[in-house]
């Protein structure tokens, strides 16, 4: 390669809201249930049915909008966006095309190379489709609308990043501060969060952008990563053979590790967009945007600040704490419960993280409560169960919320301290193990922390360990 | 039974709460005068005799319980086909609907049945009520109730023509261009359409969504008061139906006009209004002016641009909310085609009728993209400027009087063939639409074929008493000259 490129990427970002109703009538938006059962004449495209806006999906909006230092369209209105396609009941989109309500902000992202500024150019409400079955077997194809008129939040970038690593930091800055405002789970796999990628390439230095793709189907960061990778190279190597990039639509294979074309910008369709006048303009009163603003979470960067005055904990346990809002509430709340800040770090950086790990699972589907991680910490604290069990209890606690005390009395599992019992465990290994007592005997001081072991074993850790110590010591004389 | 289907809504309610009818022969009788005439006239597409009845006797044991009271309770009504109405086809007289049928009623048809009003049946109408003659139904035409020669204008034609046919007593339209006040004019009898946001579009199977609204069409000023009061509401379902509005209709039902500042339009009288029209109009002018009303002629503005306006806008507006007739959901699909939007294009090609696949096509041109501004804003600021003349002209007076169209009702076939024609008649009633106004039309004569006419009043949003008293005045003022 003999000249030196530059990517220039911008994104398009769409975002599930987490309201309990659809945008435009009152069904639910939970996920699963029987095909069509979330659904009502507004959101099947019933003659003579009308749209009435949830007012929710403007209040997160605005709360996107304001935490991005967007700003706020006071008199934004939706429009129709017209294309036929089965999955959309009216054949129209209802989205926001003239006047979006949020427009002009920008966020900051950080990534080794330092700090930096990524423009939002705006940020728009609109409606999800159906979902299509094709029903190869039967040879017909099937319509559930159980998703149409879920709300969604399109959050255009400017084309400000210059490399995946930009493109990640971008959306993990864009998913801290959406899930902190509480305004979607932003969760990639499950489409909670989409992004589409678009990107061209110029000589550095330039001034002129190239011609751009637009890449989609992305599930993961990883994903993202790739075909940023993948999509820089062929159009470098388009330029490089003298050849030119088309403008169009690609669609990344991630099992294959390549995109292909879906269609190109002589295919782009006319969505003959026009306001819709079944909605009136969404005005947007100061009280109802003073009350937002009051109603904003601390973000990260404060939090970060005030963790640092609060607590006596690592600056990196403070940094991984809180990247989610729920781990950062979990730590919070739990802390005000024990009041020892540093044993509950410790909880969440250790076995937390481990078990998150191995089940391959995100810190928002942590489901114990701050109540029994409290109440487990205190368990420890009072030498009721050893740290053998603490982890043991820890783990079904991770896995269904159990109630420390009382699984740690039915089960049986708290330290035993009678005297006669362990005196007999520890005499039993004793006899057992007659080579580790002569190698004591020996001179060998670490032979009693085998015996140690071996004790605890008999005891399935229930035992005192300190006592253990103690009594292995009184008895080898 | 003669006697029953003379009394108006009110006065037949009245008689049934009284005990000296029931309304189930109410029913009766309008199904007796249904089997004489419909079969000429064709004002309904759907009629189901037993179910009607049955309604009936459930109304009337109501009404002997004392469980319905009102002033519409035991009242047969024609509902304008383009109103959803649970378990009954709802076909908007085109082919594309034949087969629907709503699993809800509009909110405007829920009223009706809480205030005890009985369906007779669904009313023809202009396919999506698109037409001025109900000459674009699917179904076949509804003739016009004083000559089957003539059309009975449109495009609530048949909802019009049952109402002075006798085939009910009441019957709901819609009005996006004059299709409430037009056919009631030609047929007669009294239309009123109410400021946009008055009554909730619910379940009015949208044909051009920032002009529609339900109206009622009767046989006098009071009942057309009682109607609307019973069917207006805030509707949280509808994003454009007003929350404060005074719905309180009946109150206006007094005789005098005096003071009543009245504006005649110059430019409502000019080329292409019928002589014999014009005098009715003047005359009904006079008629208002003997009973105390001051009436002044001035100049409106605007009326030339407000033609191309409404055409432009609504048929934009029409153009989107029909794409969800596709063949997918509900309604006809075509037969035998492979490829989805071949489907599509075969059915929507074999559902539409002409003048609907017209204006879809004129509208679909005015928001592609390059068109849009020169076309479709222009029309939107046409439509606020048409707005503020009448704004102007209500600073100055209560209400506007008018013809309602150019002439009295013409024959069957002869608007059709020239669809630039008719749709300059509707220059009389469509700027009330695009300026969200109601407007009443009220019968004022007839031209030497004894074909009526209509008086039109106009006036400022939300002023609908004014209107309605201005209109009862003129109405008794009349009935007594005629006596």
């Amino acid at each position: 390669m003999s000249k030196h490129y530059e990517t220039v990427i911008g994104l398009e970002v769409h975002v599930e809201l987490a309201t309990k109703t659809k945008i435009f009538c009152g069904c639910s938006t939970a996920f699963g249930g029987a095909p069509n059962s979330h659904t009502c004449p507004v959101c099947t495209g019933m003659p003579g049915s009308l749209p009435v806006l949830n007012k929710q999906v403007l209040e997160y909006a605005i709360a996107v909008g304001l935490a991005t230092n967007c700003e706020i369209t006071r008199d934004a209105g939706f429009d129709r966006k017209n294309y036929f396609y089965p999955d959309n009941p009216q054949n129209y989109q209802i989205s926001q095309l003239y006047l979006p309500i949020c427009r002009n902000g920008r966020v900051e992202i950080e990534t080794e190379n330092g700090k930096k500024f990524v423009g939002i150019h705006e940020i728009h409400m609109e409606e999800d489709a159906g979902k299509l079955i094709h029903d190869e077997w039967e040879d017909c194809s099937l319509v559930d609308f159980n998703r149409s008129g879920v709300p969604l939040i399109e959050i255009v970038s400017e084309p400000d990043m210059r490399s995946a690593e930009e493109v990640i930091a971008y959306l993990e800055t864009l998913r801290m501060l959406i899930q902190y405002l509480g305004a979607s789970d932003c969760k990639l796999q499950e489409g909670s969060m989409r992004a589409d990628v678009n990107l061209s390439v110029r000589e550095a230095g330039t001034e002129k952008f190239g011609t751009r793709t637009e890449m989609k189907n992305l599930n993961s960061f990883r994903a993202i990563m790739h075909a940023i990778e993948n999509e820089t190279e062929r159009q470098i190597d388009l330029l490089e053979e003298g050849k030119e990039v088309v403008q169009e639509t690609r669609r990344w294979d991630d099992n294959k590790g390549y995109s292909y074309a879906m269609r190109s910008k002589e295919d782009a369709r006319d969505y003959r967009y026009f306001p819709d006048p079944d909605l009136m303009p969404v005005h947007v009163t100061d009280a109802m945007l003073n009350g937002i603003r009051a109603r904003q979470p601390e973000f990260r960067t404060e939090k970060i600040e005030r963790y640092k005055r609060e607590y006596d904990i690592p600056e990196y346990d403070i940094g991984i704490i809180t990247e989610t809002k729920h781990m950062a509430d979990l730590f919070e709340e739990t802390t005000a419960l024990c009041g020892q800040p540093k044993k509950v770090s410790n909880w969440l950086m250790g076995e937390t993280l481990r078990l998150l790990k191995e089940k391959n699972e995100d810190p928002e589907d942590i489901r114990f409560s701050p109540r029994h991680l409290a109440a487990l910490i205190s368990l420890v604290d009072s030498r009721a169960i050893t740290g053998p069990v603490a982890k043991d209890v820890f783990e079904k606690m991770f896995e269904e919320d159990i109630d420390p005390e009382a699984y740690v009395e039915e089960q049986g599992l708290k330290t035993v301290n009678d005297e006669g019992t362990l005196r007999a465990a520890v005499e039993k290994v004793l006899a057992e193990n007659p080579q580790s007592v002569a190698d004591y005997k020996g001179g060998k001081q670490k032979a009693i922390g085998f015996l140690v072991g071996q004790t605890m074993k008999a005891m399935q850790g229930k035992a005192d360990p300190g006592l253990v110590n103690r009594m292995l010591k009184e008895l080898l004389g | 039974m003669r006697s029953i289907l003379n009394c108006t809504a009110v006065e037949l309610s009245e008689k049934i709460k009284a005990g000296e009818y029931t309304a189930v022969e109410a029913m009766e009788a309008v199904f007796e005068r249904i089997g004489e005439k419909e079969q000429e006239y064709h004002c309904y597409i759907t009629l189901d005799r037993e179910s009607a009845l049955n309604r009936a006797k459930e109304v009337q044991r109501k009404i002997e319980a004392k469980e319905l009271t009102g002033p519409l309770a035991g009242v047969p009504v024609a509902v304008k086909d383009n109103l959803c109405t649970k378990g009954v086809l709802t076909s908007c007289a085109s082919k594309i609907l034949e087969n629907f049928v709503p699993a809800y009623s509009a909110t405007a048809v829920e009223h009706l049945e809480k205030a005890g009003a009985v369906m007779v049946g669904k009313a023809n109408m202009d396919e999506f009520a698109m037409g001025s003659t109900t000459e674009t139904s699917y179904y076949g035409v509804t003739r016009n109730p004083v000559n089957p020669a003539h059309v009975p204008g449109g495009s609530s034609g048949g909802s019009a023509a049952a109402v002075a046919l006798q085939e009910c007593f009441m019957a709901l339209g819609s009005d996006t261009g004059g299709s409430i006040r037009q056919p009631a004019s030609y047929c007669g009898v009294v239309g009123l359409k109410p400021t946009y946001g008055m009554v909730s579009r619910y379940g009015l199977v949208s044909y051009a969504s920032s002009l529609d609204q339900i109206g009622p069409i009767t046989k006098n000023v009071t009942d057309a008061a009682y109607l609307l009061e019973a069917i207006a509401s805030y509707d949280k379902k509808d994003s454009t139906s007003m929350p404060d509005a005074d719905r309180d209709f009946t109150g206006a039902l007094v005789e005098d006009v005096t003071g009543m500042r009245i504006g005649i339009p110059r430019d409502y009288f000019g080329a292409g209004l019928e002589k014999e029209v014009e005098t009715a109009v003047l005359a009904a002018a006079e008629v208002l002016k003997d009973a105390g009303a001051v009436v002044e002629e001035f100049d409106l503005g605007m009326a030339e641009y407000a033609i191309p306006a409404y055409y432009t806008i609504a048929t934009a507006e029409a153009s989107s909310n029909l794409e969800r007739f596709d063949g997918i959901k509900y309604g006809y699909r075509t037969k035998g085609c492979v490829g989805l939007h071949n489907m599509y294009k075969k059915t929507r090609s074999e559902g539409f009728g002409e003048e609907v696949k017209r204006r879809i096509m004129l509208g679909s041109f005015v928001l592609s993209s390059g068109y849009y501004d020169a076309y479709y804003l222009k029309a939107l600021r046409t439509k606020a400027l048409i707005r503020k003349a009448f704004d102007e002209a209500f600073s100055k007076f209560d209400l506007i009087l008018g013809p309602v169209a150019p002439s009295t009702a013409p024959k069957l076939g002869e608007s059709l063939a020239d669809p630039l024609k008719m749709y300059l008649g509707d220059i009389y009633t469509i700027s009330v639409n695009l300026a969200g106004l109601p407007g009443i039309s009220v019968p004022c004569g007839k031209d030497g074929n004894g074909l009526p006419i209509g008086l039109q009043l106009i006036g400022d949003c939300f002023a609908e008493k004014k209107l309605i008293r201005a209109a009862y005045t003129f109405e008794k003022q009349t009935v007594a000259k005629r006596l």
